[in-house]
């Protein structure tokens, strides 16, 4: 099933981008041609073949229960675009 | 006749001194905001989630005592979502291959036991907290990326009563194994139900109503009993239930239609690619077994096969793993009747830890000294009344029993020569009512019993007191 306009839009709308007309097109044709490759992809018999989620031969990567404070909270802070006292500060959010 | 038809997805916090992925404090309660943040939980381009194993742990093990399977193979990934809860655009959870699934734990309402099954346990992180105010909204990120998992359950709750009794259930095999506080009023535990109704034994579900905001216990039971009149009300009036996403509201008890919700394939989610799988091994999970406290329903059955008590006492004395431990520990005193340590605990402890609202592990009165009251009742040396007394001051003071009973002359009279004046003395100042006793009227007896406790402060043996009252009276 070919991308559509309709498509680029919902996605768009969900991550929050303002594309401009001519972006919009170009997308769709940009992703089709991605889809293009996946259907490439496709002609492979992967019957049997678990999924992979990750390319690397590692698993279980855990860290101990312990607190190691960040020292620098104030430079978090000062990187946001908008701070008031203690609190991030954004346009109000409607709920 | 209608049938509601409730499936829950409870979330709950675990108790774990770091964040899930990164090593800042999970403490969030009370604490000035944005204190506990770093690149990670604040999602700084460049940083990377390293998984704190113990949260894995404490949800396998919250898996296991809800009888699931944990997965071998589970996988975190990406739900996406833009919204300033989360900086990164999205929140870490697991999706197709949670920690564990296909469980049950069983309810019991009105005598009935009814298993209900959970479909999943799952990790995810936990959200900032926005605060709105004016034209902006402001957000501490504290809370965000403080471990929380999921439990999912199926849709075999059938009413606000069942709803209620799953809750208190998760909640206490959360306790039994340290996984989590389980305070709803601090947000340690938070619950939405999906509502629908259908006449009964129809055989397809009704559209289901999503409820958010379930706060407290009594939110949840108060919400499913309002939705399902409002739904069942609609559809007797020829309307259509809509399959939206509500907010329960306490102050005016009714549900609020919220904004509408990214529909699941909205969230595209994909493997988090920062996290990698966590493989488990059956030695791995054995050891995770090992680890379980005894829960609950082993524990009850247990108290009663073993000290021969009342399934409601069991019942008041294995809510909470501590206080079972009390009672164990008060009983293994020698010579202590497990009835009367159970009458204690649930009668006069639990007042009291209600009253200060505190719980048995921060209380002044020891097993042993509670040991010891009992000892004394029973020995005779203090009769019930006083016992309470001195209660009351281990609760204030602490100490043992015997010490207080000695040191504030609590022992109990039995000597009858010493209560022989004392009820002469009653009997004689109180003419009019003797009187009545004597013309065959035996109820003011006690009003001359409470005559003579008082005149000894409570310390008399009531049996001697009314054997000599009897005796005196000519009633014998």
């Amino acid at each position: 099933m070919p991308v559509e306009l309709k498509d680029v839009r919902a996605v768009a709308e969900l991550a929050r981008l303002a594309l401009t007309a001519e972006e919009e097109t170009r997308l769709v044709s940009q992703l089709n041609e991605i889809l293009g490759f996946m259907e490439t992809l496709n002609e492979l018999d992967t019957r049997g073949v678990e999924p992979t989620s990750h390319p690397v031969p590692m698993e279980n990567v855990t860290r101990k229960d312990q607190i190691e404070p960040f020292a620098a909270r104030g430079d978090l802070m000062a990187a946001a675009p908008e701070v008031a006292g203690d609190y991030y500060r954004v346009p109000r959010i409607m709920d | 006749m209608y049938e509601t038809v409730i499936g829950m997805e409870v979330h709950v916090e675990l108790q774990t001194r770091s964040k899930m992925f990164c090593g800042c404090s999970a403490d969030h309660f009370q604490v000035a905001a944005n204190r506990h943040i770093c690149p990670v939980c604040t999602s700084h381009p460049g940083s990377l989630p390293v998984m704190n194993g113990r949260a894995v742990e404490l949800a396998a093990m919250t898996g296991i005592a809800l009888h699931c399977q944990v997965n071998p193979h589970s996988v975190f990934a990406r739900k996406n979502y833009v919204y300033p809860d989360l900086p990164k655009g999205y929140q870490v959870s697991q999706y197709e291959l949670p920690l564990c699934s296909d469980g049950w734990v069983e309810i019991t309402v009105e005598g009935q036991t009814k298993r209900i099954g959970v479909v999943r346990v799952h990790l995810e992180e936990d959200t900032g907290k926005l605060i709105h105010s004016g034209g902006s909204s402001l957000i501490d990120y504290n809370r965000a990326g403080v471990p929380l998992m999921e439990i999912v359950s199926d849709s075999s709750i059938r009413s606000a009563e069942e709803a209620y009794q799953y809750l208190l259930k998760i909640r206490q095999i959360v306790r039994y194994l340290s996984a989590s506080t389980g305070d709803m009023e601090k947000g340690a535990m938070r619950c939405e139900a999906n509502i629908s109704v259908r006449e009964a034994g129809a055989a397809a579900y009704g559209t289901k109503v999503e409820v958010k905001n379930l706060n407290s216990f009594r939110a949840v039971r108060n919400a499913v009993d309002y939705e399902t009149r409002r739904q069942i009300a609609l559809i007797e009036t020829g309307g259509t239930v809509r399959q939206v996403t509500v907010g329960w509201d306490e102050p005016s008890g009714t549900t609020r239609e919220q904004r509408s919700k990214e529909s699941s394939e909205d969230y595209r989610y994909f493997p988090e690619p920062d996290l990698l799988a966590i493989n488990l091994d059956e030695k791995w999970i054995q050891a995770r077994q090992a680890e379980l406290p005894e829960l609950p329903e082993p524990l009850t059955a247990r108290l009663e096969a073993e000290y021969g008590l009342r399934r409601q006492d069991v019942a008041l004395l294995t809510e909470d793993r501590e206080i079972a431990a009390f009672f164990e520990a008060v009983v293994q005193h020698p010579g202590t009747d497990p009835r009367q340590a159970a009458n204690w605990i649930t009668g006069e402890l639990f007042r009291r830890l209600k009253q200060d609202n505190t719980d048995i592990g921060a209380t002044k009165v020891t097993p042993a000294a509670l040991a010891d009251l009992i000892a004394l009742v029973a020995g005779g040396s203090i009769n019930q009344n006083v016992a309470r007394d001195v209660l009351g001051i281990l609760w204030a003071e602490g100490g043992s029993a015997s010490a207080v009973v000695e040191s504030r002359g609590l022992a109990q009279i039995s000597d009858t020569g010493e209560l022989d004046s004392v009820v002469a003395e009653v009997i004689a100042t109180h003419e009019e009512v003797v009187e009545r006793i004597r013309q065959g009227n035996p109820k003011p007896l006690q009003f001359l019993m409470g005559q003579v406790m008082q005149a000894t402060r409570g310390k008399a043996n009531p049996q001697t007191v009314t054997e000599l009252l009897k005796r005196q009276l000519g009633l014998e």
